[in-house]
């Protein structure tokens, strides 16, 4: 009763016929084999994709921004919603485990935020950010950041709908995280290299950072910031204008308004 | 450490093929894990049986397909072998490489009745 070969009573439903079974005639009898051929994620992705249709049509420009805990990920944000406000309209989705400290800091800087715990969950995933839209609504043509649950692991593997993953290390961590963490590094599109004004103090090797980050992901870009003296944030704000001009273009309504 | 979110994923999958399809047992799981894919096997058969737990599920057989990372090295113009992204061309030594696979994680087939 194979329904990949068809071969039990009609009951298959299956497209794809596929002769090499590992496992062929295997099955007990009273069951059969049903066919999947999904992504394991393939849920999420329905999420993420509901989510980028979303900011699509309204011209948000989503950065999903992921870093180990400790990195100044926070800080940097809070320094880059104050520089910004001015300028765009922002909103930020905060994710941690626990309490809603992250939040409260951004909410201080007039910027609207929504904190999302997951419990015992390592990451955000699309479902969770989808229904933190619906709280949030974030105004059309706006800047939104995710700021994901601090873990170099699991939130690669999660697709929040986001235009890019922006991944944030500090020098004060070792420089061999790009190659520690790699599918991390391999997701992100630009790396901020943050606390610089720390290096004096260091044996941080910047070099060979970078170098490892390129190793594993060869299109990855990197700007070196520090969030407390203001050092490369100006890099990174010009990375954000540009990507957001790249994103809009061609958009029905916001294209062509900056 | 999210691979029990993934056999959670990989539960809905079953809640709702077993709707569509008509079954209410799950005996056997087929899963292709790429050596890519940032999945760890062990954790993933302590994650599937937590996950199906009191489910349609719960003691089904974990079949886990295993397969190699694969990349194209643009300097020798071929598919070359590779454990991780980080990987040297086992043929060149450079790193001009371009994962084309081992990085998915998919679930293939079930048995069913």
């Amino acid at each position: 009763m194979c329904t990949v070969c068809g071969c039990g009573e009609g009951e298959a439903r299956i497209e794809a016929h596929d002769h090499h079974h590992h496992h062929h005639g295997d099955e007990s009898p009273g069951s059969r084999l049903v066919r999947i051929e999904q992504d394991i994620l393939a849920k999420n992705n329905e999420y993420a994709a509901a989510n980028r249709r979303h900011f699509s049509e309204r011209g948000i420009h989503c950065l999903n921004l992921v870093s180990s805990p400790g990195s100044g990920k926070t800080a940097l944000l809070i320094r880059t919603l104050n520089d910004l406000k001015g300028e765009f309209a922002l909103g930020v989705i905060e994710g941690d485990q626990q309490t809603s400290l992250d939040a409260d800091r951004i909410r201080e800087t007039g910027v609207p935020a929504i904190q999302i715990n997951t419990g015992k969950g390592c990451h955000l995933d699309g479902h969770r950010v989808g229904h933190a839209l619906e709280s949030l609504k974030p105004e059309r043509g706006s800047l939104l950041f995710i700021e994901n649950v601090g873990n170099l692991v699991c939130p690669a593997a999660f697709d929040l709908g986001e235009a890019h993953k922006v991944v944030i290390l500090s020098v004060t961590e070792g420089e061999d995280k790009p190659i520690k963490y790699p599918d991390m590094f391999h997701a992100a599109d630009l790396m901020l290299l943050n606390k610089i004004d720390l290096l004096p103090h260091l044996d941080f090797d910047r070099e060979r950072c970078i170098d490892y980050a390129r190793r594993v992901n060869p299109r990855i870009k990197v700007i070196q910031t520090s969030a407390r003296t203001g050092e490369g944030m100006a890099d990174w704000y010009q990375w954000l204008r540009a990507s957001r001009q790249m994103a809009l273009a061609g958009h029905p309504v916001l294209a062509g308004e900056g | 450490m999210h691979e029990l979110s993934l056999c959670e994923s990989l539960l809905q999958i079953m809640e709702r093929s077993a709707v569509e399809q008509g079954y209410s047992r799950v005996k056997r799981v087929w899963l292709e894990i790429g050596a890519l894919a940032g999945v760890e096997v062990e954790a993933m058969r302590f994650g599937f049986d937590v996950a199906t737990r009191g489910s349609l599920a719960e003691g089904a057989g974990l079949e886990i397909i295993e397969l190699p990372g694969e990349a194209w090295c643009m300097a020798c113009a071929k598919k070359v072998p590779v454990r991780q992204r980080y990987d040297e061309c086992p043929a060149c030594g450079g790193c001009q490489l371009q994962v084309t696979g081992g990085d998915q994680m998919r679930i293939k087939e079930l048995e069913v009745e």
